[in-house]
């Protein structure tokens, strides 16, 4: 639920292309088989746009809530040049959101109406961001593993078929990659140290393996509207194959390091897949839906920052200003 | 519920129920067009866009959030509502023809001419 298409279960799925020109869908579609790109002032079916806002709407709100916990660590992180990396990643956080913000205006939603969506409550942002950052090594298995799915996430979203969510997310993997590294290397550090550090971690990754194994969301129903959405390019690949595609390249990782994964069913099977005990969804409802230990502040630290900033965005703002769609 | 860890939360004691009157246009205000010039000599390239009051904020955002790392010789900012383009729809105006081959270096090919009067009229090496 990083920035994946979100498909309703209650939708019927005959009324997705109702009422769309039909010679214009096939020019549509066929751009898109051709492995071209869709770009804003491009004619697209109603549901393809509603679902490109949803989603990537819904990943801006991710990156800035995401800088929440990992903020909060800053002024604690050990050591100054961790301090120094910590607030580089946050800031590229942020500059993500921004980004991602820019390519859902393309559709036609401004950043305002965005921002008022996320601090009422309407829009979701990932669900891993409810749950706090205990201890350091919290914020570290966040930097390596969170940032790990939301990788796997976003270079698989960057094929997609609407031009300026690649344009976003080609430049955000290329920041990812330090983020990634910059977990990993603090991760190592407490797991190859004092005894001590070694049960932090572990004690963070028993804590953040739940809400890992919710990242990618549920098993998606096989409908006609996921196959749609998969053939518009705009769903790249399925919650569970990108769940396995996680586990397939961390889990020896978390191994390598002598830590243990806290699913005693947890293994690969003859057929090279992974086998886990299946998460808790109620919970994860109940903590998408508001119930989260998190939920509350995140919103209204956010509300916070737009209510302190509001009178220098006043003072700053020209007479003759207007507004237009961006262009890309 | 938790005591937040989030010194924003703790010390300056925000209040979980805050309600604030929303966003109205142009809060964000509006949007420049940023281009990003790597190196002196390489072309500007438009890498994206920025909310900002003013160039020169828009200027300084634009460092922030595509110079803030790797290497840029000088950027340039210019208002979405000052740029002027084609529309995807009239592709066809940049069509071409195979006739347009004169256009093309390689729709001349000297050499054969060369060859076929050295043959012609025996010139030796
Ligand atoms: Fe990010
Ligand atoms: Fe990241």
């Amino acid at each position: 639920m990083y920035g994946n298409a979100y498909i309703d279960p209650n939708e019927k799925s005959n009324s997705i292309t109702d009422g769309e020109d039909i010679q214009k869908l096939n020019a549509f579609e066929s751009r898109i088989s051709n492995g071209e790109k869709i770009e804003p002032k491009d004619w697209m079916p109603k549901e393809y746009r509603k679902q490109l806002v949803r989603m990537i709407e819904q990943h801006a709100h991710s990156e800035i809530i995401g800088a929440l916990p990992e903020g909060t660590w800053i002024t604690r992180a050990p050591g100054f040049r961790r301090k120094l990396a910590l607030m580089a990643k946050v800031q590229d956080e942020v500059g993500h959101a921004q980004l991602l913000y820019s390519a859902a205006e393309t559709l036609g939603k401004s950043r305002e109406a965005m921002i008022n969506d996320l601090i009422t409550g309407k829009s979701k942002y990932s669900n891993v961001f409810n749950y706090p950052a205990y201890t350091w090594a919290d914020a570290c298995i966040i930097a390596w593993l969170i940032d790990a799915g939301a990788i796997i996430n976003q270079v698989a979203n960057a094929k997609g078929s609407y031009g300026p969510y690649c344009r976003a997310l080609d430049r955000i993997c290329v920041e990812e990659s330090f983020h990634l590294k910059y977990g990993h290397d603090n991760v190592v550090t407490l797991a190859t140290g004092s005894k001590i550090q070694r049960e932090m971690v572990q004690a963070a990754l028993n804590r953040w393996w739940p809400p890992i194994m919710h990242f990618f969301g549920p098993s998606d129903k096989i409908s006609l509207h996921t196959e749609i959405l998969m053939k518009w390019k705009v769903k790249m690949a399925t919650n569970d194959d990108m769940r396995q595609q996680f586990l397939n390249m961390y889990v020896p990782k978390i191994w390598d390091l002598g830590l243990t994964v806290p699913d005693s069913k947890l293994m690969k099977n003859n057929e090279n897949k992974w086998e886990y005990t299946e998460p808790d969804w109620d919970e994860f409802k109940r903590v998408i839906n508001g119930g989260g230990p998190c939920n509350a502040e995140r919103l209204a630290v956010r509300r916070n920052a737009e209510e302190r900033g509001r009178w220098v965005r006043q003072a700053l703002l020209a007479k003759d200003s207007k507004y237009l769609i961006p262009l890309a | 519920m938790i005591k937040s860890l989030d010194p924003r939360v703790t010390r300056s004691e925000i209040d979980l129920n805050n309600s604030i009157d929303p966003l109205k246009d142009l809060d964000q205000w509006e949007t420049y067009e940023a281009f990003h010039q790597k190196k002196r000599g390489e072309q500007h390239i438009h890498v994206g866009i920025v909310h900002a009051p003013n160039p020169e904020m828009a200027l300084l955002f634009a460092k922030d959030q595509y110079g803030r790392r790797g290497i840029t010789a000088n950027i340039w900012v210019v208002k979405t509502a000052h740029i002027f383009m084609t529309e995807y729809d009239d592709q066809d105006i940049f069509e071409t023809t195979p006739e347009k081959i004169y256009r093309e270096a390689g729709g001349y090919k000297v050499m054969e001419k060369i060859n076929k009067y050295r043959k012609e009229t025996k010139i030796s090496k």
